[in-house]
């Protein structure tokens, strides 16, 4: 295993079990940066030692003591640290490493996690936090991930822990009442993660895969740590039902396929029955949920064999009963896409014109690209030429992304040599 | 009579803890409260710790919504404070929520000043 994989796996195990010990993060993430650090000298001169997180742990408190020492508030936790015999020694032997209960170990992980995720930190921290405490990336990372300076990732991670120290936020395992709370929060955060790298708003290339590797990282280790949660399971499956997909969702100019024109040849089929085993772990609960229904839709579309063969009534179905329970204008647009499937144009663009009226639904469509191009294409194959054309012109003015705009300039492009054709000569 | 003295500034406005007048400030605060304190009407004066440091609490159909930040609602006006003393902030935020006027207003969490010393 490379230096890169135990950090991979030990990065959070080290910075949970730290923050047991210490009860603070901003101390817990130093002692375990600086742990890594002492490793990545050490271990290619002595090796990489058999059990490197019982390693790191020893090193990571021995650190941690050093910290607490230089300031006067944490020594009540001197004690404690202090108290475990192979921190006291300089020279150590594999028998004095200390050792972390895996039991314990899981249960930090996800005192971690829910921590990162409180509802008392805004969204941004949330996510900022947890790419940062529990998957590991660095600052300059996950400020490039999210196209900000690194000065402003910096500020909102120290805002985040200042508040975290200041109103003291626990971070303590969720008890069984207020398990499936947290863990939404968790589930949230993640979903957000993977959006974010999958269809790129601002970026000019359409999909930042480092951000959805994260986010399937994420959701499998939140799927180890809460292993009975269907929402979990349905959050996971989803995640790699859609990431499969990736291979074939640009063109080599890096413009957008639709998943009508994709290359299914390309879908990453042990992913796709990865997510599938998932999604069918989620089921054996029999407690439905938005990402379980999510997760369904997207297991209907990587199992067909062609865009026309896929299931769409059960697609349809599906997009009815997650419209009941999230209620976005969101979903209600994907339902009008699949109603275009089973039910013809016409009911389609009855369809998506009653979302731009809705008032009770979440989110706007007003300045969304795919609901103005997905209108156009409906209005199109209806006849309704001029207003097609109107409509990829919003399109057009919503976008905020380069290749996606040469793409729908190109559709434009297309649509009006239709418009020429018709036309009375 | 009881009455609650609500302070409101803008941080801005205030001395900066390196600055010259941070002093004689802090000092005029010592004077006012032993002033309050020998007259006999004092009963709870705290420093609030930075609006970064806000929670706000509301409670709507039954399900707890907990945000980042401090209250801001222009049509809601502050009708009453509790101190409390817990053990961490998922602690102050259960007694937040069980605040009567949870369900229809806003109850802004926010941990007390500790001065060292």
């Amino acid at each position: 295993m490379g230096f890169a994989d135990v950090f991979r796996t030990e990065w959070p195990r080290l910075v949970a079990t730290l923050m047991r010990d210490v009860g603070d993060l901003a101390i817990a993430e130093d002692a375990a940066q600086d742990a890594f650090v002492e490793a990545s000298t050490r271990w290619p001169l002595d090796g990489i030692p058999d059990r490197p997180g019982a390693w790191l742990v020893t090193t990571g408190r021995r650190k941690a003591i050093d910290q607490i020492r230089r300031m006067r508030r944490f020594e009540d936790r001197l004690p404690a640290l202090a108290a475990d015999p192979s921190t006291a020694e300089s020279g150590r032997t594999a028998s004095s490493y200390a050792d972390v209960d895996r039991e314990q170990a899981l249960d930090d992980q996800l005192a971690l996690l829910v921590g990162c995720c409180h509802p008392a930190l805004a969204s941004e921290a949330q996510v900022a936090l947890t790419l940062r405490i529990v998957a590991g990336l660095s600052t300059p990372q996950i400020a490039r991930a999210f196209l900000v300076s690194e000065e402003t990732m910096t500020r909102r991670l120290t805002r985040a822990k200042t508040k975290i120290r200041a109103a003291n936020i626990p971070f303590d395992p969720p008890d069984m009442d207020t398990l499936a709370e947290r863990t939404g929060a968790v589930c949230e955060v993640i979903s957000s993660i993977f959006t974010e790298g999958h269809a790129s708003a601002t970026d000019t290339a359409l999909i930042r895969g480092d951000l959805c590797e994260e986010a399937i990282w994420l959701a499998e280790l939140l799927s180890r740590l809460v292993p009975t949660d269907p929402e979990v399971a349905g959050l996971h499956a989803l995640l790699l039902l859609t990431d499969a997909r990736r291979p074939s969702r640009l063109d080599s100019h890096g413009g957008p396929i639709l998943l009508a024109d994709q290359d299914r040849s390309l879908w990453d089929q042990p992913m796709i029955a990865r997510g599938l085993a998932e999604l069918a772990r989620a089921h054996s609960f029999h407690r439905g949920g938005a990402f379980q229904f999510q997760a369904a839709i997207a297991a209907l579309h990587a199992t067909a064999p062609t865009f026309e063969a896929t299931d769409w009534p059960a697609v349809l179905r599906l997009y009815d009963v997650l419209l009941q329970r999230q209620p976005s204008a969101l979903v209600a647009l994907n339902r009008a896409i699949a109603i275009d499937r089973v039910h013809g144009p016409a009911a389609a663009v009855v369809a998506l014109d009653a979302i731009l009226v809705a008032d009770d639904l979440t989110g706007d469509v007003d300045d969304y690209v795919y609901f103005h191009t997905a209108r156009s294409d409906v209005l199109a194959r209806l006849g309704r030429l001029d207003d097609a054309f109107a409509a990829l012109r919003r399109a057009i003015e919503c976008s905020t992304n380069e290749s996606e705009r040469s793409f729908l300039r190109r559709r434009r492009q297309d649509l009006n040599e239709v418009v020429d054709l018709r036309r009375p000569r | 009579m009881k009455y609650m003295l609500l302070l409101a500034s803008n941080p801005a406005d205030e001395p900066a803890p390196d600055s010259e007048s941070f002093g004689p400030y802090m000092g005029e605060w010592a004077a006012y409260s032993e002033a309050l304190a020998e007259a006999g009407a004092m009963v709870a004066g705290e420093a609030l710790q930075g609006a970064d440091t806000a929670s706000t609490v509301q409670v709507r159909d039954g399900k707890r919504i907990v945000t980042d930040g401090p209250f801001i609602e222009s049509k809601e006006v502050i009708g009453g404070y509790y101190v409390i003393d817990v053990a961490d902030l998922d602690e102050a935020l259960d007694w937040a929520a069980k605040i009567p006027n949870s369900h229809f207003g806003t109850v802004e969490v926010r941990p007390v000043m500790e001065f060292d010393g």
